[in-house]
């Protein structure tokens, strides 16, 4: 039998008994990161790395039955050896390692290779079996830097400034939101929505060291915000809060930025191509250097992906899995 | 070029008129005199002849990037754009140049006479220089089809704007012959080359839809009623001894009608003629899918002339004796127009768009609802005391259309859409039923909102049966009705018909798959309109 199955509740361990970012209630689950596509409420048990803890205890609440772990370190559940090696993602991502009798796995979650100055840094680890995602599995998905991007970011704010425009970036609340702190700190005054600051506030107890910000609430002046620069949630991006602004410009932070057309379905001022996942180079040298065997690829260009990784002689299969939905599960959170 | 790929970032990037508007008087403020016209003309869809293939461009992006070639046709599938995909898959440039647009553009033009190899080494090194978003650009150069939702009346008003000038008489300027390589910027503003040109046509007035009752209009006694006709709308110019004629396209399509070429010798030069190109036989206005046979033909059968011969309902005069007539009235227009009509010696062939006589709005709305038997589509309002404006303007003329034909359909086929929306599942095959079977009767991808858009790509990422490429097969659930302003005959159909314009009226959620139209109900539809 393999280490791991595809069942309808999601990612199983049969050896182990336990599930990696079950959809389903199950008894427990190993929880990769904080995302709402991978983690869900009403599971018995979870198991995560010790800076994802914080984020569930405030997204899915904190009467839930919670076991950490760091990075690096292994623990054996009914045999099987289970430890946790930074994704990249966001902060607290973690690829799960399972072994056991010699044969390990990895289930990778959502990663990006590139370090983003907040969350740990991606590290490979070499494994007969990867569980990988393909948010951005076509070749069309090449990122800048990050220092690149960050330097757009701070011309187009420089720009609005000159204008007497309003910056607002759109950006997730776990992971873009934070990088986008860190980089723009003493840049300008930044001043985020509060399902931001209250992840921040739990963060920062955690330990994660983050730069002030200032929570948006209704003493603060729109001249102030106009001077400054405003983050919000994808959930705000078409509402009204914005539109009250003083000649409000928006840029939406995310890797479909790269694209024309998904600039302009966004129907943003501007379009950073900003992502916590890999990109195309980014997947194909995350695979090559776990030296897979075989290749589950999970969600994204999910046919795309796997068709090109057998022909270049990795064998490799598509799974159907619910994740791969952050910005409308997000949503949810924030309703 | 770089001051360029930023007109284009900041065009794409706003979606609000006055930005763009302001983006392009920038534009013209700063940037290089001689890079203006080929910017004009691109805006305009004047496109030099392709230097390069489309096989070959791709080809050659293939061997660039190493990937295969239908890793690249996916990547199509998800940019919607060729030019894009090509510019975002080659590896990253090793060199920066930084040359002027025109510069590149003309370089490009003297390709055409060399050979494959030179032209390859030529657009690889330009690939290998230029940044992503240049990339693009240098592509769509080469491929001359530069879309990115700047209408030629955006760039006039901004030309206007920079450049102090009348907008009507840039629009005219921009509107004719000229050579972007062979005029200054300048001259071509200022509309310099315009009157040694025999062929200009002036802007079309265009009206809007009218949505409220008529009575809100006034006065009867003050407008003037036609049909409106659905064929081509044309301008036929007589000059200097020379006929053209214009469709609202801006395109000469004076060799396609040679059933109107009489009037080189019965027209008075400095006469234009604004109108409609119609099918008419033995007096009658025949329906848009006869007509539709004479369309873009380089030759036409005589059985062609014989079925659907050609004529022209002409609507107004905007050039008498070398005059500008536009800014006379409508009625003054058109007593003009009739006197010139009438003294044609070709008759039946030419004539006056015949006014539609009514006692009061309630009696024109009577008359427009007999507007398909007539094979029109509605009935036009004009003011009596309106100029003839150039494009759209809102409050002299009218459109008061007859409510579009519907039936309804089934969804069967989803494939993702391009352009704006590259990514979702946008673009729909509906089906009408036969028997047991279902039959495909209509491509439509407009007329949804973009939550409904939303909805509908879930709905058919769960209910995808069969891939075929980029086309997925889905569960036949989802009603539509389809709203479409014509049915003709087609052999090229299943069906054995097919539908023009058809689009997306309203997503039917109250209906069944069971309830929808049968393909008899079109036959019958059909039968009548013949």
């Amino acid at each position: 039998m393999a280490l791991i199955t595809f069942t309808n509740k999601g990612i199983y361990c049969g050896k182990g008994g336990f599930y990696i970012d079950p959809w389903l209630p199950v008894n427990l689950a190993v929880t990769t990161h904080g995302h709402s596509d991978h983690v869900k409420w009403g599971n018995k048990a979870y198991l995560c790395h010790e800076l994802t803890k914080p984020i569930l205890d405030q997204r899915l609440g904190e009467d839930l039955k919670v076991e950490t772990l760091p990075y690096g370190r292994e623990i054996t559940i009914n045999n099987v050896k289970v430890s946790f090696f930074p994704a990249g993602h966001v902060i607290g991502s973690a690829q799960v390692r399972l072994e056991y009798k010699g044969e390990i796995c990895v289930i990778s979650g959502d990663y990006k290779i590139e370090d983003d100055g907040i969350s740990s840094p991606f590290e490979p680890v070499r494994c007969h079996t990867f569980v990988s995602e393909s948010t951005f599995g076509l070749p069309i998905y090449k990122w800048q830097p990050q220092a690149a991007v960050l330097d757009k970011i701070r011309d187009w704010v420089s720009d609005n400034q000159d204008k007497h425009k309003t910056s607002v970036l759109i950006a997730y609340s776990l992971g873009k939101a934070q990088r986008l702190i860190k980089g723009l700190t003493g840049y300008s005054d930044l001043y985020v929505h509060q399902s931001i600051s209250n992840l921040n506030e739990r963060l920062i107890a955690a330990g994660v060291d983050l730069p002030e910000t200032i929570r948006i609430g209704p003493d603060l002046k729109k001249e102030e915000l106009q001077r400054g620069i405003v983050i919000v949630p994808p959930a705000l991006a078409e509402g009204r809060w914005i539109k009250n602004l003083i000649q409000p410009a928006t840029g939406v932070c995310s890797g479909w930025m790269q694209v024309r057309a998904g600039r302009r379905w966004r129907s943003a001022d501007a379009g950073f191509a900003l992502s916590d996942h890999a990109d195309w180079p980014g997947l194909l040298s995350a695979i090559e250097a776990t030296g897979a065997e075989k290749v589950y690829v999970t969600h994204g260009y999910t046919a795309t992906f796997s068709k090109y990784l057998n022909e270049s002689g990795v064998p490799a299969e598509e799974v159907k899995t619910q994740y791969g939905n952050e910005e409308t599960e997000e949503k949810e959170v924030l309703s | 070029m770089k001051r360029f790929a930023e007109l284009i970032q900041q065009l794409e990037t706003s979606n609000k008129t006055n930005d763009k508007i302001a983006a392009l008087v920038d534009y013209f403020r700063e940037a290089d005199d001689r890079d203006k016209p080929y910017v004009i003309a691109m805006f305009t869809g004047k496109r030099p002849k392709r230097p390069v293939n489309t096989a070959l461009i791709r080809q050659w992006a293939l061997e660039a990037s190493g990937i295969p070639d239908w890793l690249f046709a996916e990547s199509y599938h998800s940019v919607g754009d060729l030019s894009e995909t090509i510019a975002l898959i080659l590896p990253p440039p090793e060199k920066l140049q930084d040359r002027k647009l025109h510069e590149w553009i003309q370089d490009l033009a003297l390709l055409k006479d060399k050979t494959d190899e030179e032209k390859k080494w030529f657009i690889l090194d330009a690939w290998n220089s230029l940044e992503t978003q240049e990339r693009f650009i240098f592509n769509k150069l080469i491929s001359g089809n530069f879309r990115i939702g700047v209408s030629s009346k955006m760039l006039v008003n901004a030309l206007a704007r920079q450049s102090d000038m009348e907008s009507s008489k840039i629009m005219h300027s921009i509107m004719g012959k000229w050579q972007p390589a062979e005029i200054t910027y300048q001259d071509l503003v200022a509309g310099s080359h315009v009157n040694t040109d025999n062929s200009w046509p002036y802007p079309f007035c265009l009206a809007y839809a009218l949505e409220a009752e008529p009575a809100a209009l006034g006065a009867p006694g003050d407008w003037q009623a036609e049909w409106k006709w659905d064929g081509i709308r044309g301008q036929i110019v007589k000059r200097n001894g020379e006929l053209f004629i214009w469709s609202r396209g801006e395109e000469l399509v004076t060799a396609q009608f040679p059933e109107l070429h009489f009037l080189l010798d019965e027209l008075e030069d400095g006469t234009v003629l604004d109108g409609e190109i119609l099918s008419i036989k033995d007096g009658y206005v025949q329906a848009f899918s006869v007509l539709q046979q004479r369309l873009n033909r380089k030759t036409i059968s005589k059985t062609q002339l014989n079925t659907a011969p050609i004529g022209f309902y002409t609507y107004d005069l905007l050039e008498h004796k070398g005059a500008d007539m536009r800014f006379e009235t409508l009625a003054g227009r058109r007593s003009l127009l009739e006197k010139i009509a009438g003294g044609l010696k070709t008759t039946g062939v030419v004539v006056p768009s015949p006014v539609v006589r009514f006692e009061d709005w309630s009696h024109l709305a009577r008359l427009r609802e007999s507007s398909r038997d007539l094979n029109s589509e509605g009935i036009m309002l004009k003011k009596l005391d309106s100029m003839y404006h150039s494009g759209r303007k809102r409050g002299d003329w009218w459109k008061w259309k007859i409510n579009p034909y519907t039936v309804d359909t089934v969804m069967i086929y989803a494939q993702k859409g391009s352009g704006r929306r590259a990514g979702y599942y946008t673009d729909y095959t509906f089906a009408v039923r036969d028997g047991d079977q279902l039959i495909t009767i209509a491509k439509a991808y407009s007329g949804l909102t973009d939550k409904e858009i939303k909805e509908v790509n879930s709905f058919v990422l769960k209910n995808a049966v069969e891939k075929f490429g980029p086309v997925r097969t889905v569960k036949p659930e989802l009603v539509f009705e389809i709203a479409f302003e014509g049915i003709a005959e087609s052999k090229r159909h299943k069906a054995g018909l097919a539908l023009r314009f058809p689009r997306i009226a309203r997503w039917r959620k109250d209906k069944k798959a069971d309830e929808i139209n049968t393909l008899d109900d079109l036959r019958q539809l059909l039968q009548s309109t013949l």
